[in-house]
């Protein structure tokens, strides 16, 4: 296991009509393959734009990205991406959708049939094989979201960047979809970045929680190692004093070091 | 203090007291004769009769305008004597006579009235069609490299108030024939709006979609076909819509100076006849005309509305 993705003093600043906003600095990260990072931090501190710079959506204003030790100059399908907002093309189905990056990443070596299957398989991976022929309009919020998962799945990226792909969901599809997560990234030995606000999750999900700092200029505050054996049980880890240690160490970094102060 | 004292108790009285005949006596009548439940007390009855109601009142407000409008017609019409306009009857009697031999065709300046229809809508379909031919492609590029649109924008600006009629001698002058001319008026007067409706619609194409496809890394063809065009189509059937409209108020006119067929053109013959109900009967059907194409097309634009 090498360095795979090395972020060296990345700055992150907007040039916006107040002038210019500086949203993130000093970040400095090292992550391995198949590496599982949560980051997690209050609303608007950044971590969208962190993961946009990851991405290659956006260029950092300073610093260095580097992937595979290359720098990163732009996006790319071995990046899949769970955007915030799932951002689906509402003309086409939740098929069509699949389909479409399926068919960018695998259609040069395979067959029409195998595309589809591979498609479908990816809608009923996320519970949605019903809805599979609905376009984006005609389904919940949550369905939206289990779309945007099974469309950056099925390109079966080497780097995964999930922003937020739970926030939606309800306690009960939530925590399969979290198993099924862990399962993926453990078979495919994918290397992924995670944004969440649930603590549990984070926990439960990664080896690494990277705790941020509150914006304007944020930056990482803490990395915690999550050193709880895999596979992880939710239930069983639910009695894991060393699960709960770990918690409160998120806990308290997010609620008494970096209290974000009631606007 | 006022002097009448208001008693609540007695009023509470007043409320409570049945105005009609004791209450008691209806359940009697029907326990003694069970009869079928009346049709507009069931469901479906229930449900014609919302839908009566609905009808109603979606269509009285219309009718009592057009209802108005033709009263307002006959007032005028009246008070202008012998030489006053004609009235809506006269004018429905000449339309009737009018529409029962639609296409006859006696020679070149005299042709039914469905023929004149008829060669107003193809010019108005041809010019239209090029400036759609042109103006789509343009609007595309326009709307996606920002130097063509610097480049374009003073041109487009400058040329897009000039009155429609204005273009008329150019086209004489080029063409050197009429019906080429009518036709470049109608282009070059509707093909403002669909390619300024096009580009605004690709530049606002949301970011969100254009990184899926940065994402994907699609190809130029594939951002194309699956994201840019479905993302524009709204915008660019409201282009459709307005450069119809212009082209429609355009060809009467055009075809009143270059003469020959059309309605334009009908419209001028009627007035040398001094036949004012056909003037009229032809406002009419430029009007009507130009709200069905007007309604069609917002049919087509509801169909790729995704939002
Ligand atoms: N394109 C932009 N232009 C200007 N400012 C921006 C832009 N994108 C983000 N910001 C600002 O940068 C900061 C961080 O935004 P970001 O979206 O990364 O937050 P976040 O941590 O993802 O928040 P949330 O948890 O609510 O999604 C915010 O203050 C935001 O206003
Ligand atoms: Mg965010």
């Amino acid at each position: 296991m090498h360095n795979y993705l090395h972020i060296e003093n990345a700055k992150m600043v907007f040039d916006t009509k107040k002038g210019k906003f500086t949203a993130l600095t000093d970040i400095n990260l090292t992550v391995k393959q198949g590496e599982f990072i949560a980051l997690i931090g209050h609303s608007g501190c950044g971590k969208s734009t962190l993961l946009n710079l990851v991405a290659g959506l956006t260029s950092p204003t300073d610093g260095i990205l580097l992937l595979s030790e290359r720098e990163i100059s732009g996006p790319g399908p071995e990046r899949a991406v769970v955007f915030q907002n799932h951002s689906l093309l509402p003309w086409l189905t939740c098929f069509g959708n699949v389909y479409l990056a399926v068919e960018r990443v695998f259609g040069a070596r395979e067959a029409k049939a195998k595309l589809k299957e591979r498609t479908q398989a990816a809608l009923e991976l996320v519970g949605l094989a019903h809805a599979m022929h609905k376009h984006p309009g005609e389904i919940s919020g949550g369905m939206k979201q289990r779309v945007g998962i099974a469309r950056a799945l099925a390109m079966e990226p080497k780097v995964l960047l999930l922003d937020e792909p739970f926030g939606a969901l309800d306690a009960l599809t939530r925590a399969g979809l979290q198993d099924e997560l862990m399962r993926i990234v453990q078979e495919t030995h994918a290397t992924t970045l995670m944004v969440t606000h649930d603590v549990d999750e984070a926990v439960l999900l990664s080896d690494r929680i990277v705790m941020m700092t509150n914006g304007p200029a944020a930056t990482i505050g803490e990395v915690l190692d999550v050193d709880l054996p895999r596979p992880r049980d939710r239930l069983k880890l639910a009695e894991n004093a060393h699960y709960h240690h770990l918690r409160g160490q998120v806990l308290e970094f997010l609620y008494q070091k970096h209290m974000k102060k009631a606007a | 203090m006022s002097a009448v004292t208001f008693n609540e108790g007695s009023l509470k009285d007043i409320m409570n007291k049945p105005d009609t005949v004791p209450a008691s006596a209806a359940p009697v009548e029907t326990q003694a004769k069970p009869r079928p439940t009346p049709y507009f007390e069931t469901e479906r009855g229930l449900a014609l009769l919302e839908s009566f109601g609905n009808f109603f009142r979606a269509t009285l407000p219309p009718v009592i305008g057009i209802a108005l409008f033709i009263l307002l017609w006959q007032i005028v019409s009246a008070s202008g004597g012998d030489s006053g306009l004609p009235g809506p009857a006269k004018t429905w009697e000449a339309a009737k006579a009018l529409f029962a031999d639609p296409f006859y065709d006696n020679g070149p300046n005299d042709k039914g009235i469905g023929w004149n229809i008829l060669h107003s809508l193809y010019r108005v379909g041809a010019g239209f069609g090029l400036a759609a031919l042109v103006g789509i492609p343009l609007g595309f590029m326009i709307g996606r490299f920002a130097f063509l649109s610097g480049m374009m924008a003073p041109i487009i600006s400058l040329l897009r108030p000039v009155s429609p009629l204005a273009w008329l001698p150019i086209g004489l002058y080029v063409f050197k024939e009429t019906e080429p001319a009518s036709l470049w008026v109608i282009f070059i007067s509707s093909i403002w709006p669909i390619i300024l409706n096009t580009a605004a619609g690709v530049s606002r194409v949301p970011q969100d979609y254009l990184n899926v496809a940065r994402v994907l890394n699609l190809s130029e063809w594939k951002i194309f076909t699956r994201i840019l065009f479905p993302s524009v189509l709204p915008h660019l059937m409201t282009g459709i819509r307005l450069s119809m409209g212009v082209a429609w108020l355009v060809i009467v006119a055009a075809e009143m100076l270059t003469g020959g067929t059309g309605l334009g053109f009908w419209v001028w013959d009627e007035w040398n006849n001094l036949n004012v109900e056909h003037i009229l009967i032809a406002i009419f059907v430029v009007g009507i005309i130009g709200l069905l194409l007007e309604q069609g097309l917002m049919l087509i634009a509801k169909r790729f509305n995704y939002e």
